[in-house]
């Protein structure tokens, strides 16, 4: 469960302009060991920018991101080595097989073991017969779970997750929350995590974060928010959030 | 540096290559066809005795040093399309490879195209035209290394130019050598060229590289003076190369493009 004592994510006043015009406008939130952390917000609000600052693939106008502890700047490898990503936006490679790619990230992560770590996270997911197949070929859940697999082959204490459930028949989606839900309770892992889907938000979040316009607007568990506004379910408190200044 | 990170790309890129056998035609297709259509014609124009000079031998050695650079140079430039293609970057920069160790892979893939070439090459001509690349002891292999190392900036180069302008410069990749062929002196001396051109020749390391492999085949004193010249002009250009590519690397980390380049 989470641990309030140890920051995992550290952003402070984060800003991100693209052409002059911010994308992420001076943000600050830190993100606890052990939580499953929501960024939510609308379409454009600044999510994927800040995770990909936070993953060193977008450099800041201005602003601090310490990971463990230690700038991002100065511990690059050393930070990236403990963490991981995955969305079913960012797709591994369709001409290798399943297992090629799996091999190529283990050896890019310096796992030591790669054949045990891979037959260990296969059986996780129940992808094991996926393992010779062209990736090209998968369907998007078994993309969904080939990725998440890359994702947990170094052992991150850290994983960040753009819309993982995006483009999930239901049944799926619902598997992929329990599988996420297992992966923190086994392993401790760290989520910061995107979503649209608020019910499932609702499900796994231990605490949200809102940005809109770049600016982060609220945050707490969903039931504090839920009660703050007044409202239904979290649903209603996005949309409450995401109208307020348009 | 870490060398799991660089072999990781590098078997990354063999398993593409032993799948696919249109891959591996690429490697050989175009090195073999241009060995045979020049080195027939050179035997033709051995007969007609024109010259004293062996012109198999000099046509053959260039023409096989000319296909080294470019598949070295071309294995370079795909293997960062291809991540480019597949929307690899992202997944391979959120691992703790760096810029660097990303290079040297590119590198070493060049090194494996070389070898595959010139074996191939090597074979094919001494069967049909008895020539032996090994008649020249190492003579040949430092000149070979400035070619490879040429190769690398200049794949390095089109690869900076690819994030700087998306894959609509991709035709770069490919077509970029071309450019350099006229002026390098690869089939015939500097002093075939205009006066004004030997300018343009000088300032590719290329030029010396072809000017020392004549000068090997003609015998006598090792050519140390182009050596050393094809060395530093290639040494410099790696220099400034580097420079762009990690300029033009921080510029897509900038723009936040390196997801979006396409
Ligand atoms: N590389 C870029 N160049 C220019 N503008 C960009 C770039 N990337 C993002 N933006 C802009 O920055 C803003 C934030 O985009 P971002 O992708 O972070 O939003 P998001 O919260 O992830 O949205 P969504 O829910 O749609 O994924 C948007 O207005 C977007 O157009
Ligand atoms: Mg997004």
């Amino acid at each position: 469960m989470p641990d309030k004592n140890k920051t995992i994510i550290a952003v402070n006043n984060l800003r991100k302009e693209f052409s002059g015009v911010a994308a992420v406008d001076g943000v600050s939130f830190n993100v606890y060991e052990g939580e499953i952390c929501g960024l939510l917000g609308p379409n454009g609000a600044g999510k994927t920018t800040t995770i990909q600052m936070i993953l060193d693939l977008i450099t800041p106008t201005s602003g601090e991101i310490q990971v463990f502890g230690l700038p991002m700047k100065r511990h690059r490898e050393e930070i990236l080595g403990k963490m991981n990503f995955s969305s079913p936006y960012v797709s591994l490679p369709g001409n290798l097989k399943v297992s090629e790619n799996l091999k190529t990230f283990a050896r890019l992560y310096g796992v030591k073991d790669v054949n045990g770590k891979i037959a260990e996270l296969v059986d996780f997911f129940e992808i094991r017969e996926l393992l010779p197949k062209m990736t090209s070929s998968l369907s998007t859940g078994q993309l969904t779970r080939l990725n998440l697999t890359k994702a947990l082959l170094n052992d991150p204490k850290l994983l960040l997750l753009d819309e993982p459930t995006s483009s999930l028949d239901p049944d799926i989606a619902d598997r992929t929350r329990k599988m996420l839900l297992k992966i923190r309770a086994e392993r401790g892992v760290t989520m910061l995590y995107t979503s649209h889907n608020m019910a499932e938000v609702e499900e796994i979040c231990d605490r949200v974060i809102f940005i809109n316009h770049g600016e982060v607007k609220d945050e707490g568990t969903a039931e504090a928010l839920i009660k703050k506004y007044g409202k239904e379910d979290l649903n209603d408190v996005f949309l409450h959030i995401a109208r307020q200044n348009n | 540096m870490k060398f799991q990170r660089i072999n990781a790309l590098l078997i990354r890129h063999l398993y593409l290559m032993k799948r696919s056998f249109p891959r591996i035609m690429d490697i050989f297709f175009w090195p073999v066809m241009e060995l045979l259509l020049w080195g027939f014609l050179s035997v033709y124009i051995q007969k007609l005795k024109i010259a004293n000079l062996n012109i198999v031998t000099v046509l053959l050695g260039a023409i096989i040093l000319w296909s080294l650079l470019q598949s070295a140079q071309q294995s370079i430039s795909v293997a960062f399309l291809e991540e480019v293609w597949e929307k690899n970057l992202l997944n391979i920069f959120v691992t703790p490879l760096r810029i660097i160790e990303f290079l040297f892979s590119t590198l070493f893939l060049g090194i494996i195209k070389i070898v595959l070439v010139s074996a191939v090459l090597g074979i094919l001509a001494a069967l049909f035209y008895a020539f032996n690349i090994f008649q020249f002891g190492f003579s040949l292999i430092p000149f070979i290394i400035v070619l490879l190392i040429f190769g690398w900036a200049i794949g390095l180069f089109t690869m900076a130019v690819i994030l700087r302008f998306g894959t609509s410069a991709q035709v770069l990749a490919f077509g970029f050598i071309f450019l350099i062929q006229p002026f390098s002196a690869v089939f015939y001396p500097v002093s075939a060229l205009p006066a004004g051109v030997r300018h343009v020749s000088y300032l590719l390391p290329s030029t010396y590289v072809f000017e020392g492999m004549r000068a090997v085949m003609a015998g006598g004193l090792f050519p140390y003076h182009e050596l050393v010249l094809a060395s530093a002009v290639a040494g410099v250009y790696l220099v400034l190369v580097l420079f762009f590519f990690y300029k033009m690397f921080g510029w897509v980390k900038q723009r936040g493009l390196l997801m979006k380049l396409d």
